[in-house]
């Protein structure tokens, strides 16, 4: 474990996106949430299978994830969260193994902070010298692929080998928080896109 | 109140595709039957919360969940309903067990009875009071209706 003063230079957010933005398949489902989604948004047109959850529940996105990949196990599904919003929600990292899914990529975006309230630490950030090990988690809850990168050259040259591991697989990314990182407007009304959504996957909404 | 068999065959009858839950002492002994079911999938969470959204995915990905859970877990639910059927408008049915409606020897003063129906209230969903075994049907025709309005319903059966 590394000692506060340790910490290692971190990947910033927009070029963690930017490099999934690229190597996503076209027909993956990606699931963006806070930080990410108002990140992600800025990155180019919507893809139709896009998920941008604003407004969401808070530490869903892992859920709605698992769902989909229920649903769908022709696609794969990309689930983008903070820390923050997967310590609120970490029993859905058990639930996703015991689905037995392989078709889905839980990529955390581990900033230590609740970035859109005002980098106000999380309660499982830096501080005593002691942090949240997430990927250990996920090792130890039964994802069949866990990776953790903290820079940007390795995500960057990385990223397709890693969402291509066998799945489940969950990705722990250490990123530097966004210094005024507000909450994510919202795209448009959500039953909407959820039509849309649903539209471009196929299915006849009801 | 009802069998396993019971309601595998009726949620089977009625399209449900997957059922995603948390047990209860009564809900948790549909289980097996549900199981053997092979037309719906049990889909087991951790928290009732993650029940509705796990629910939401399912029905965007043209599935037919139902949510299945006590009213203790519709109590822990709230942020997570109210973002999947009022948000995103999803047509969500669940069923919730009503605790301490039939026996209230085992928890005196269970103030479950004070707050269940208020909250379904509160959060909007059109529920349906089921109190004998004979209302079976009482489930099915709340599900058609509303299916075929495109809105959510809950169906809270006594225990």
């Amino acid at each position: 474990m590394n000692a506060p003063g340790d910490r290692m230079p971190r990947i910033q957010l927009v070029d963690a996106l930017r490099a999934l933005h690229t190597a996503r398949h076209d027909d993956d489902i990606v699931i963006t949430t806070m930080g990410s989604a108002r990140e992600w948004m800025r990155l180019g047109d919507p893809h139709p299978f896009d998920v941008v959850l604003v407004p969401s529940a808070m530490g869903h996105g892992t859920s709605i994830g698992l769902g989909l990949a229920l649903a769908r196990p022709d696609k794969r599904v990309i689930v983008c969260m903070g820390d923050g919003s997967l310590l609120m929600n970490l029993g859905s990292l058990a639930s996703i193994v015991a689905a037995g899914v392989q078709n889905i990529v839980v990529i955390l975006f581990d900033n230590g902070v609740y970035e859109v309230t005002g980098l106000q630490p999380t309660a499982g950030a830096w501080g005593g010298g002691r942090s949240v090990d997430f990927s250990a988690i996920a090792s130890a809850t039964g994802f069949d692929s866990v990776h953790r990168c903290g820079s940007t050259e390795a995500w960057t040259r990385e990223v397709s080998r890693m969402i291509d591991s066998p799945g489940p697989t969950f990705i722990a990314l250490d990123i530097e928080p966004v210094p005024d990182g507000t909450a994510p407007h919202s795209p448009g009304p959500a039953p909407e896109r959820a039509r849309r959504l649903m539209v471009a996957l196929g299915v006849q909404p009801r | 109140m009802f069998s396993g068999d019971q309601v595998a065959s009726l949620l089977s009858e009625l399209g449900v595709t997957h059922v995603v839950t948390v047990p209860d002492s009564t809900l948790g002994r549909w289980e097996p039957a549900i199981e053997r079911s092979d037309r719906i999938r049990l889909v087991r969470v951790c928290r009732e919360g993650e029940a509705w959204q796990v629910a939401a995915g399912l029905y965007l990905g043209g599935a037919t969940p139902l949510v299945m859970i006590q009213c203790t877990g519709l109590f822990e639910s709230g942020d997570a309903l109210r973002n999947a059927l009022h948000d995103w408008k999803l047509p969500i049915f669940s069923i919730i067990g009503y605790r301490s409606y039939r026996d209230q020897a085992k928890l005196p003063g269970d103030t479950c009875l004070v707050f269940t129906e208020p909250v379904l209230d509160a959060w909007r969903i059109d529920y349906r009071l089921v109190t004998e075994p004979s209302q079976i049907g009482v489930i099915r025709e709340h599900f058609v209706a509303c299916r075929d309005a495109g809105r959510p319903g809950a169906a809270l059966i006594a225990e």
